[in-house]
């Protein structure tokens, strides 16, 4: 084994001034480097989208509130649903695919880093520009307002006659740039991983986390174009006349939801697969087993993005569908739940029999199969057309898919923030207060999340900045706000002890968890260009072969 | 972005002087049906409710099951403080009878929701209207209902009402869907799920209330600045009463000449360019006022109608329900008397 470098990252020379050294990342092309400000910016865009929650849940504390106005309260939901999705969610994703794919797979550096540089400042550039409505919003006329007609966007509301000012364009553009941003990476990730993988390391024997960005990747090409077609056609609409999306003109108000959900459905398992990712890493490195049915998961992954791209139109069934059609969208949406439960399965496959460390990354993983398995039954009840004309676009539907994104997605980027750590930056986290941020986050999370399904089911619309006394809503609403703290106390745990561990924290060495993927067999942090000498591949679990020569997995493939 | 403001502006104080809630006509509180998924009064919300259950308790299973499986498999193979042992655990790299039986069983339940479902979409997704059925066309407006009652006497007129729909109890009523501007929700849980109302588009829906009461709901989707004050009532009578109140609606305003004043400057102010009062002005842009003091709500349910509550409306709506289309015309407060007293009189 190689020795234990000096905890800093490799690349900064600590005798560098802070200009040069903040010069050096920002010209960086390191997939490392930039992994970390991808993820980095992510979680400052997670601050901001978690501030305009906080406001969100103070003004529905009780009924006839005023801690905003109308439309503040339509620009905070607006905004928070834009910023989770696209500024956090994806490119805190991405910087985990960037900073680990390489590692993964035996490879120096991504197909192309400068792309991949080109890609992470069009990301940060794009949610500039979507918060600068703040300022620009109104144009000439007032002081500014950020839009305010939902993360969805849909026309007609949209229209210049429905959406005056230039509120909107700035949602266009933002997104429109950053999703640039998102493609460029994608492609970047599809030819890493097809071009680069180390000697041995065939496609059957890649990281399933790298199976699963692959995948990703794929959905990211498939979908997002999709996505900014629609959005230039309403940049013609508003600046040049064109009717797309105008029922005036006999352009179709229909059309732009096809065209948004054709993208969005495929989106939310953009934001859920890497978070599959993590999971089928740290559950078999923390149970000591090796995963279970490798093969069904990597099946299952495929089946996956592609029913994800068949089931949009069940964010449709209150538009006044043929019958047909709705049992079509319904069936299909089913179908996606087998694919998700053999994964479901395999991971406690994985579980059993093994013996489980519960360090703080497979806490946040146990968390994750717990509150997913959640959202993912709610998502099946809402597949129930009937059942989803009661409760779509109600507070049932908000409490389901805070249970996938949050119960799901931020559950595993916390498990994976925790396990990678101190590869990145080779120190480890505090265990203690570890444990205290997922217990606080926990409690938060079903605080806040679960009661919404019953303010749903009794009848509250979702995207209401104010509800009417006595219609039973009360006490559910109340309950979600108090649950708000316990979430802000989990996230500020979260930073305090980055901070401190960067400082001070344990040293890690290359292989703190005594786990089998190829990042670890390099220091942590890991030197420029990766690996002194590019390792070689043996199976699914080289680092595996390597500590047990007598009994390699390679045997079994 | 101004944080501080009011939202339903003046309610909760007016909301205080009538015991903190709507009110309904009868003055019994039972009488109110509040937009509970739970408590269906109409065929197709009761199928839907059926259809939960059964659905909730398969999704309950599983639930129960799985969460038990990571519970139990969490407990019995945690690693024990006091295990020393350096030997990794028996590698088991999948077992293939184990993975077919965990993707055909899904698959099973997989075909039987679907066949449920679609069951329940047949029987209540019509695409004729049920026989006898009453006829009533909903306008969603930002942010109002508009509901035509066509050919109420066999003369083949159209009665006009706003943002509360009446119907009779015990026949089923097919509600033709349509929108003035932007996309609208019509959801009515007591009664039945919703359905979209879209430009340039037309949707029905349908129920048959099986007992007297006012039925609450409200626009389900989001429709700009006042999404949140667009709320639904549905009053749901027996049928002479129905029958009476639809020969109310159709006849002509009663010309009060003691309110004269009130009248002209309702004529002369911006009232009368949105506003309809059938035989004094014809504006299509808001609610028809022809018959404003039967309703029991203004401002599409936000608050109650009273000479107060009108008067407070009429000289800023921005304060009740800030974000409305309706401007303050700034009345001095004698035209804002004659006004007010103007439309009490129209019963």
């Amino acid at each position: 084994m190689t020795t234990v470098p000096a905890p800093i990252h490799s690349t900064s020379d600590p005798r560098m001034g802070l200009g040069e050294r903040l010069h050096g990342w920002a010209v960086s092309v390191d997939h490392k480097r930039l992994g970390i400000m991808y993820i980095a910016a992510g979680l400052i865009f997670f601050v901001i989208a978690g501030l305009e929650a906080t406001l969100m849940r103070l003004q529905l504390i009780a009924p006839l509130n005023d801690v905003l106005t109308p439309q503040g309260f339509n620009q905070m939901f607006t905004m928070h649903g834009t910023t989770m999705v696209f500024l956090v969610g994806m490119p805190v994703l991405l910087g985990f695919g960037n900073y680990l794919i390489p590692l993964m797979i035996g490879a120096r550096d991504m197909a192309f880093p400068r792309l991949n540089a080109f890609g992470l400042w069009l990301f940060v550039f794009g949610g500039i520009l979507l918060y600068y409505s703040w300022i620009g919003g109104d144009g000439l006329y007032g002081l500014g307002g950020a839009p305010d007609t939902g993360w969805f966007a849909y026309s007609p509301l949209t229209s210049k006659a429905f959406s005056v000012g230039h509120a909107t364009d700035y949602w266009i553009l933002g997104i429109m740039v950053s999703g640039f941003g998102s493609m460029t990476t994608a492609i970047n990730f599809i030819a890493t991983i097809l071009c680069m993988r180390c000697p041995g390391m065939t496609m059957m024997r890649m990281p399933l986390f790298v199976w699963l960005m692959l995948t990703v990747a794929i959905l990211v090409l498939v979908a997002l174009p999709v996505l900014t077609g629609a959005q230039v056609m309403l940049l013609l609409d508003r600046f040049l006349g064109a009717h797309f999306f105008d029922p005036q003109q006999e352009g179709s108000v229909i059309l732009w939801q096809h065209l948004f959900w054709f993208f969005g459905h495929p989106e939310v398992y953009i934001l859920v697969l890497p978070a599959f990712g993590f999971i089928s890493e740290i559950i078999p490195v923390f149970s000591r087993k090796v995963i279970f049915g490798y093969p069904l998961m990597v099946a299952a992954t495929v089946s996956i993005a592609f029913i994800s791209l068949g089931v949009w139109a069940h964010h449709m069934f209150v538009i006044g569908m043929p019958p047909w059609l709705n049992s079509l969208f319904a069936a299909s949406t089913f179908l996606i739940a087998v694919p998700t439960g053999m994964k479901m399965f395999n991971w406690i496959g994985t579980m059993w029999g093994g013996r489980i460390r519960f360090d703080t990354p497979m806490l946040f993983a146990t968390g994750f199969l717990v509150m997913f398995l959640f959202g993912g039954l709610t998502g099946i009840m809402l597949a129930v057309v009937p059942f989803d004309w009661q409760l779509s676009d109600s507070y049932f539907v908000v409490g389901h898919f805070h249970y996938v994104l949050f119960g799901g997605t931020i559950l595993a980027v916390f498990a994976a923030i925790f396990y990678w750590f101190p590869k990145a930056f080779g120190r480890m986290l505090s265990e203690p207060m570890g444990q205290w941020t997922f217990w606080l986050l926990m409690i938060g999370l079903t605080l806040v999340f679960l009661p919404m399904h019953m303010s749903g089911i009794l009848g509250m619309p979702r995207r209401v900045y104010t509800y009417q006394p006595g219609r039973g809503f009360e006490i559910w609403n109340l309950i979600s706000t108090i649950g708000v703290p316990f979430q802000i106390a989990a996230v500020l745990l979260l930073v305090i002890n980055v901070v401190k561990s960067l400082k001070s924290g344990r040293v890690a060495g290359p292989d703190p968890w005594d786990a089998w993927t190829l990042e670890w067999e390099t220091a942590s942090p890991p030197p420029s260009e990766n690996f002194r000498k590019i390792p070689t591949c043996t199976s699914a679990r080289p680092l595996w072969d390597r500590k047990h020569p007598e009994d390699p997995d390679s045997n079994y493939e | 972005m101004a944080i501080a403001g009011a939202a339903f502006g003046a309610l909760p104080e007016i909301c205080a002087t009538t015991g903190g809630d709507l009110p309904n006509t009868t003055g019994e509180p039972g009488n109110v049906v509040l937009p509970s998924i739970l408590d269906p009064h109409s065929p197709p919300a009761r199928l839907i409710r059926e259809l939960s259950w059964l659905v909730l308790g398969i999704c309950a299973g599983l639930f129960v099951l799985v969460e038990g499986m990571i519970f139990y498999g969490v407990v019995k193979y945690r690693r024990r403080r006091d295990d020393k042992t350096k030997d990794e655990p028996r590698q088991v790299y999948g077992s293939n009878p184990v993975e077919i039986a965990w993707t055909i069983i899904p698959l099973l339940i997989v075909f039987v929701l679907t066949l449920t479902t679609v069951r329940t979409i047949r029987s209540i997704e019509l695409t004729q209207p049920p026989a006898d059925a009453l006829h009533v066309v909903a306008i969603g407006h930002q942010w109002w209902w508009e509901y035509r009652y066509p050919d109420p006497d066999g003369t083949g007129g159209e009665v006009i009402v706003a943002n509360e729909m009446h119907v009779p109890v015990n026949r089923p009523v097919w509600v033709r869907l349509e929108s003035a501007d932007v996309i609208h929700s019509w959801w009515v849980p007591a009664l039945t799920g919703k359905t979209d109302l879209l430009p340039n588009h037309t949707n029905h829906t349908w129920f048959n209330a099986e007992n007297e009461g006012i039925y609450l709901g409200q626009c389900a989707e989001y429709c700009g600045n006042q999404h949140a004050g667009m709320l639904l009532r549905v009053v749901a009578t027996q049928p002479e009463e129905f029958d009476a109140w639809l020969r109310a609606q159709a006849a002509p305003t009663v010309h009060d000449t003691t309110v004269a004043e009130g009248r002209e400057i309702f004529q002369e102010f911006a009232c009368s360019n949105c506003h309809t009062v059938k035989g004094v002005s014809d504006g299509q842009f808001a609610p028809d006022l022809t018959h404003l003091m039967s309703r029991q709500t203004i401002a599409s349910g936000v608050a109650p109608l009273d000479a107060a509550t009108l008067k407070a409306w009429i000289a800023d709506p921005q304060i009740l329900k800030p974000g409305c289309n309706m401007p303050s015309l700034q009345l001095d407060p004698q035209e804002l008397d004659a006004v007010t007293s103007y439309l009490l009189t129209l019963r």
